[in-house]
C-alpha cells in the first residue's frame, strides 16, 4: 500500500440522465428514468417497463463524433468515459493509465441489427454491424477514444462485472502497476436480455418496487458508468482534490445456484464482511449502502437477510437506485459507484422509489425520500449471476 | 506461489499434470464430453443441463483435483480465476436459435461466461474471490500478475486459473492449481511457466 | 391420464435433459423438486415453457409453480384442469 487509492473523477449516463448533474438533478426531483421501450423493437413494447437512455444511437455518434454503427454499449462508455477524465482533469497519457470495463452484452445490440438479414441469407447483412459483437471490442473502441494504451482489460462476471474492474484497477494502482485507472461498465438494453430475463419471469410489469413487499421482479435498464481512480502520488503532482478514496473491497462466490441467490444471502454477507475487514472500518461507520436491491423476490430478501445480520439493529440508511434506473447489469457497479460517490461529494442519500410496505420475511424500511445528511463512508453491493458476490466501500 | 497441477482439454483430449488422462477423437465434442464424465463417473446428473464451456470447466476441475482434496481449505480462502476469448458466446448463439420459437431459460442462465465459475464452485464448495477476464488469447502476463495479486492477501490459500474458451467444435482449457506451499509439480508461477505449460 | 402421465415423463425427462433417468424411475406421486428428483427454479421454468408448447397451458405466475409441479400426477391434473378443447 503507497496510500490511499482516490477517485478523481466521476462519469455517468443512465435513464435518469445523460451527465452526472443531470442524474442529481433527477434524485433531487425524485423523477424515475422508468418507462415504455422506445428505441427499439420488441414485442415486449408497451408491455414491459424498462430504464431506457432517451438518447438514439445517431445522436450519441453525432454528439461523440463516433462512426453511425458503433454499437450501443460502447457510444454508452465512451459518453460517460469522457465525462469521468474530463472530471478529473488530468492528461491520462503523462501517466501509466490503465482502462478497465465490464460488460455483458458487449455488441449485442448492433449483432441484432445484422441478423435478421444474414439468417435469410448468409451474403446478406452488414459486417460493421457485427465485428463489435464480442464483449472486448466496446473497451478496445474507449481505449482508442481516451488514448489509454497501458493497460486494457474487459471483465464480465454478470452484474457485479464493474464493482470487480473497480476493485481490479485499485488492486493495480495499489500493487504500484499502474497510476490511474478508468474503470466501470457498460450494458445496453437488448432484445437477448430482455427476451432472456422474461423467460425468466422475473421482470415486472409494473415499475419495479425494490425492498417493498408487493415487488414482483426488476426492469430492465441500460446506461454507464465510471470513475477515475488515481495513487495518492498523481492527485499530489497533479494538485487534484480527492472525491473520494476506495477503502474497501471484497468479493465471494455464494456457491449456491448459477441464477438465484441463497435464502440467507450467504456470498453477500462474506462479501460485505471481506470489504468492511479491509477498509478497517467499525461496522457502525457505513453511514448508507447504495443496495443491489433489483427487486426480484430473491434478491431482496437474500439481500436484506444479509444486511440485517451484518449490521445488526443498527441498520444505516439505505436504498436501491434501481427503481430510477432500472437494472443495468454488467454497468450497475459502475453507475451506482458514481452515485456512491456523489453521497459522499454531495452529502446526501438517495430515496428508494415506490417503497410502501417492508417485505413480510426481513423488516428493511429503505431510505423513502432525497435526503442531505453527513455520509462519510459508503457500502455499494452488486451481486450477479453466477454466485459472484461483490462489495466495495468508498470514504470522504 | 507455486503451481501444484494442471489440466488440459484440448483436440478431445484430456491431459492432466502432463500425462494423457482421457481421448475420443471420433465422437462429437458433446459425446466426448458425456464421454469423459461417464470415465470419471462423480455421480453429478447436473452435469447434464449445463453448457459446454460449463461442462468443461467441471471435466477440467475435476481432473485437476482428482488426487488432491481442495476441501482442505476452507471455501473462503480458495479463489478462482478464469479467462477466455469467446465469452458464452457458444451458447448466446444456441439461446439465440431457440428464441426463435420460444426462449429457452436453462439457455439463457448460461449466457454468461462466469456461470462455469458458479457451477465449479457449487461442485468444490469454493466461495473466494471470483473473477472472469476477457481477452482476446490466452495472456500469461495477465494471468501470472493477477493470480499473484490475489494469493498475496493473508486468507488466500489456493486458486485455480486459467484459460477456457469454446466456440463451436473449437475448445481450449488450461486449468491450474496455484498454491502458497510447493506441492505437486511445485513449478514457479511466472508468466514463462504458463506459456510453456499452455503449450 | 395414465397416457398423458406417461407422456409427460418422457417429455420432462427430454426437456430438462435428465439422462441419468429412464420414465420408469420417476413415479406418479415422486416430488419432482427438493429431495425428491432435484429439480431447481429453473428446471421449473422449463416446465412451464414445456407445458404453454406442448398443451397450450399458460401458467402466468411463477410462484405456483411448487404446487403445480409437485409431482407427474399434479402436473397432468393440472393440464386437465386448464386445458381448453
Amino acid at each position: 500500500m503507497k496510500g490511499p487509492v482516490h477517485v478523481a473523477g466521476i462519469g455517468v449516463i443512465a435513464a435518469i440522465g445523460k451527465t452526472v448533474e443531470q442524474c442529481m438533478h433527477s434524485f433531487r426531483q425524485h423523477t424515475s428514468g422508468i418507462g415504455d421501450i422506445t428505441l427499439f423493437d420488441s414485442v415486449h413494447r408497451g408491455v414491459l417497463p424498462v430504464g431506457e437512455v432517451k438518447v438514439s444511437n445517431e445522436e450519441l455518434a453525432d454528439t461523440l463524433w463516433l462512426p453511425k454503427h458503433t454499437s450501443r454499449t460502447a457510444l454508452l462508455a465512451i459518453q460517460a468515459a469522457r465525462e469521468a477524465v474530463a472530471h478529473a482533469g488530468i492528461d491520462l497519457k503523462k501517466w501509466r493509465t490503465g482502462l478497465i470495463s465490464a460488460t455483458t452484452v458487449g455488441g449485442m445490440d448492433r449483432t441484432e441489427v445484422f441478423f435478421p438479414d444474414f439468417s435469410k441469407d448468409h451474403s446478406k447483412g452488414k459486417l460493421h454491424d457485427v465485428v463489435n459483437h464480442e464483449c472486448g471490442r466496446s473497451t478496445e473502441l474507449m481505449a482508442d477514444d481516451l488514448g489509454i494504451r497501458h493497460f486494457i482489460s474487459t471483465i464480465n462476471t454478470a452484474c457485479s462485472s464493474s464493482v470487480n474492474a473497480i476493485a481490479l484497477g485499485t488492486r493495480l494502482i495499489n500493487h504500484g502497476m499502474l497510476d490511474i485507472v478508468v474503470a466501470g461498465g457498460t450494458d445496453a438494453l437488448s432484445k437477448f436480455t430482455l427476451n432472456g430475463f422474461n423467460s425468466l419471469m422475473i421482470l415486472d410489469k409494473e415499475p419495479c418496487r425494490p425492498f417493498d413487499a408487493t415487488r414482483k421482479g426488476l426492469n430492465l435498464g441500460e446506461g454507464a458508468g465510471f470513475v477515475v481512480i488515481v495513487s495518492d502520488r498523481v492527485l499530489q503532482q497533479e494538485k487534484k482534490k480527492s472525491l473520494a478514496v476506495v477503502s474497501g473491497y471484497g468479493n465471494t462466490n455464494d456457491a449456491y445456484h448459477q441464477t438465484a441467490s441463497s435464502p440467507e444471502g450467504r456470498g453477500s454477507y462474506s462479501a460485505m464482511q471481506k470489504a468492511l475487514e479491509m477498509s478497517k472500518l467499525d461496522v457502525n461507520a457505513i453511514d448508507y449502502i447504495n443496495l443491489h436491491g433489483t427487486g426480484t423476490l430473491n434478491n431482496d430478501v437474500s439481500e436484506g437477510t444479509a444486511v440485517k445480520r451484518f449490521f445488526g439493529e443498527r441498520l444505516p440508511k439505505m436504498s436501491s437506485t434501481k427503481a430510477f434506473t432500472g437494472h443495468t447489469l454488467g454497468a450497475s457497479g459502475g453507475i451506482e459507484a458514481v452515485f456512491s460517490v456523489l453521497a459522499l461529494t454531495h452529502q446526501c442519500v438517495f430515496p428508494n422509489l415506490r417503497f410502501e410496505t417492508a417485505m413480510p420475511e426481513v423488516d428493511i424500511v429503505p431510505q423513502q425520500k432525497f435526503e442531505e445528511t453527513t455520509v462519510n463512508h459508503v457500502m455499494s453491493n452488486s451481486f450477479g449471476f453466477g454466485g459472484n458476490c461483490s462489495s466495495i466501500i468508498f470514504s470522504k | 506461489m507455486f503451481i501444484s497441477g494442471t489440466s488440459i482439454i484440448r483436440k478431445q483430449t484430456v491431459i492432466h499434470k502432463g500425462a494423457l488422462a482421457f481421448e475420443n477423437k471420433s465422437v462429437s465434442l458433446d459425446d466426448f464430453l458425456t464421454g469423459a464424465y461417464n470415465y470419471l463417473s462423480p455421480e453429478y446428473p447436473k452435469f447434464y443441463k449445463m453448457d459446454r464451456l460449463a461442462q468443461l470447466g467441471f471435466l477440467a476441475t475435476e481432473f485437476l483435483l482428482s488426487d488432491f482434496s481442495i476441501k482442505q481449505y476452507s471455501p473462503e480462502s480458495v479463489s478462482l480465476v478464469l479467462s477466455n476469448a469467446h465469452a458464452s458466446m457458444d451458447t448466446d448463439v444456441r439461446y439465440h436459435e431457440s428464441s426463435k420459437t420460444s426462449s429457452s431459460p436453462a439457455l439463457f442462465v448460461y449466457t454468461l461466461p462466469n456461470i462455469v465459475s458458479g457451477e465449479i464452485c457449487i461442485r468444490h464448495r469454493i466461495k473466494g474471490e471470483n473473477t472472469f477476464f476477457i481477452s482476446p488469447a490466452f495472456d500469461a502476463e495477465l494471468l501470472a500478475a493477477y493470480v499473484d495479486q490475489v494469493m498475496m492477501q493473508p486468507s488466500v490459500h489456493a486458486c485455480i486459473a486459467g484459460w477456457i474458451d469454446v466456440m463451436d467444435s473449437h475448445h481450449d482449457v488450461f486449468l491450474y492449481l496455484v498454491e502458497k506451499e510447493q506441492r505437486g509439480l511445485a513449478l514457479p508461477h511466472t508468466a514463462e511457466e504458463l506459456t510453456k505449460l499452455y503449450r | 391420464m395414465e397416457q398423458l402421465m406417461a407422456d409427460l415423463k418422457k417429455q420432462i425427462i427430454e426437456a430438462l435433459n435428465l439422462k441419468h433417468l429412464k420414465p420408469e424411475n420417476i413415479g406418479d406421486d415422486q416430488p419432482l423438486f427438493g429431495d425428491g428428483l432435484g429439480l431447481d427454479s429453473i428446471d421449473a421454468l422449463e416446465l412451464i415453457v414445456l407445458l404453454q408448447q406442448s398443451y397450450k397451458v399458460k401458467i402466468d405466475n411463477p410462484q405456483d409453480g411448487p404446487t403445480i409441479f409437485r409431482s407427474v400426477k399434479s402436473i397432468a391434473e393440472y393440464i386437465r384442469a386448464n386445458q381448453t378443447a
